[in-house]
């Protein structure tokens, strides 16, 4: 094939090759190419954890707790039939789920519309038991339940945790919530619907935020409140911001969601 | 150390190009799918928990 190449450019590669002159490998240039490399991982490595790992994960996050909410809601349709959902006044207690669940099973949806990007409806994740890298760095879990805490609905205190940043930041703007704000908790058994009421900003070691009755374990729980937890404050690990809601109402049937969140729930299927 | 790595790849200038985009896209992905998460989850542990 090089026969091909013509005399003249044959001459003229051979000539250039000779001129250039052999490329040494110093120390020096060495060195500065692996300072260089350093460098540019260093900037991917932000890239990674604050665009990548913080956008793409909570797109995938929320799209695999809208399907499991789905599933649910279909399975409740496939079972109840024509029977209409019960009305507000008739639904009793809350059930509870005492399913005994595997670590990084997910058995609930949490959405908090305050959490929504503007303009979407984007901030459902899966909640699943445990609360190790498993489940709170997973492509489709990202929120994490306190093994021993109490279950949606259940007299005590269901306590969450989630990224504030990267990995999702299932609860990127917790500081954002107000006073009343929803906390809506989906399970295969209906919808519970927590209303916010304040912050609390501890250290790492406060495990007392967990207790049925938070800082009070030895009393005795009356009512059913939620627990958010999550870093604080923003990008570091320093506090722990800690939000409560209490339950306000719950209503039986996967498929039946608060009217408030009907039309963003039924977006969910399709 | 670049130098040679661009001597080695072969064909023409423009090969060479889309060779090293190439890798570079393959050490791209590397990273983001194992080696930071793994740089991650030593430089960070679980953060966001509360524990005693």
């Amino acid at each position: 094939m090089s026969e091909s190449v013509p005399d003249g450019r044959r001459a003229r590669r051979a000539e250039r090759s000779t001129a250039r002159p052999k490329p040494r490998v110093s120390v020096v240039g060495v060195l500065g190419e692996l300072l260089l490399t350093a460098g540019v991982l260093i900037l991917l490595f932000l890239g990674w954890q604050l665009w990548w790992n913080d956008a793409i994960m909570a797109g995938q996050q929320s799209q695999a707790a809208s399907e499991l909410s789905d599933q649910w809601a279909e399975q409740d349709r496939a079972a109840r039939g024509d029977t209409p959902p019960p009305a507000p006044e008739d639904v009793g207690e809350p059930v509870v789920d005492t399913t005994g669940y595997a670590n990084a099973e997910p058995f609930a949806v949490m959405y908090v519309p305050r959490f929504d990007s503007e303009g979407t409806h984007d901030s459902a994740r899966n909640i699943a038991e445990g609360y190790g890298l498993d489940v709170l760095n997973s492509f489709d879990l990202g929120v994490g339940h306190y093994p021993g805490t109490q279950m949606p609905g259940e007299v005590g205190n269901f306590a969450i945790a989630a990224h504030r940043s990267a990995y999702g930041g299932g609860m990127h703007e917790i500081e954002q919530l107000q006073l009343g704000d929803a906390i809506y908790i989906q399970t295969k058994d209906g919808w519970y619907t927590y209303r916010f009421r304040d912050f609390e900003y501890v250290t790492p070691a406060t495990s007392g935020v967990l207790s049925p009755v938070p800082h009070h374990p030895e009393l005795q729980p009356t009512d059913r409140i939620i627990t958010l937890t999550s870093c604080n404050p923003l990008y570091s690990t320093d506090e722990r911001i800690i939000a409560y809601g209490v339950l306000e109402s719950w209503q039986p049937g996967a498929a039946n969601p608060p009217a408030e969140i009907a039309s963003v729930v039924a977006e969910w299927g399709d | 150390m670049y130098g040679a790595l661009w001597r080695i790849l072969p064909g023409p200038v423009w090969i060479r190009i889309i060779l090293l985009l190439v890798l570079v896209a393959a050490a791209v992905f590397a990273l983001f799918t194992w080696v930071f998460p793994w740089v991650d989850a030593q430089l960070n542990p679980i953060n966001v928990t509360v524990e005693e």
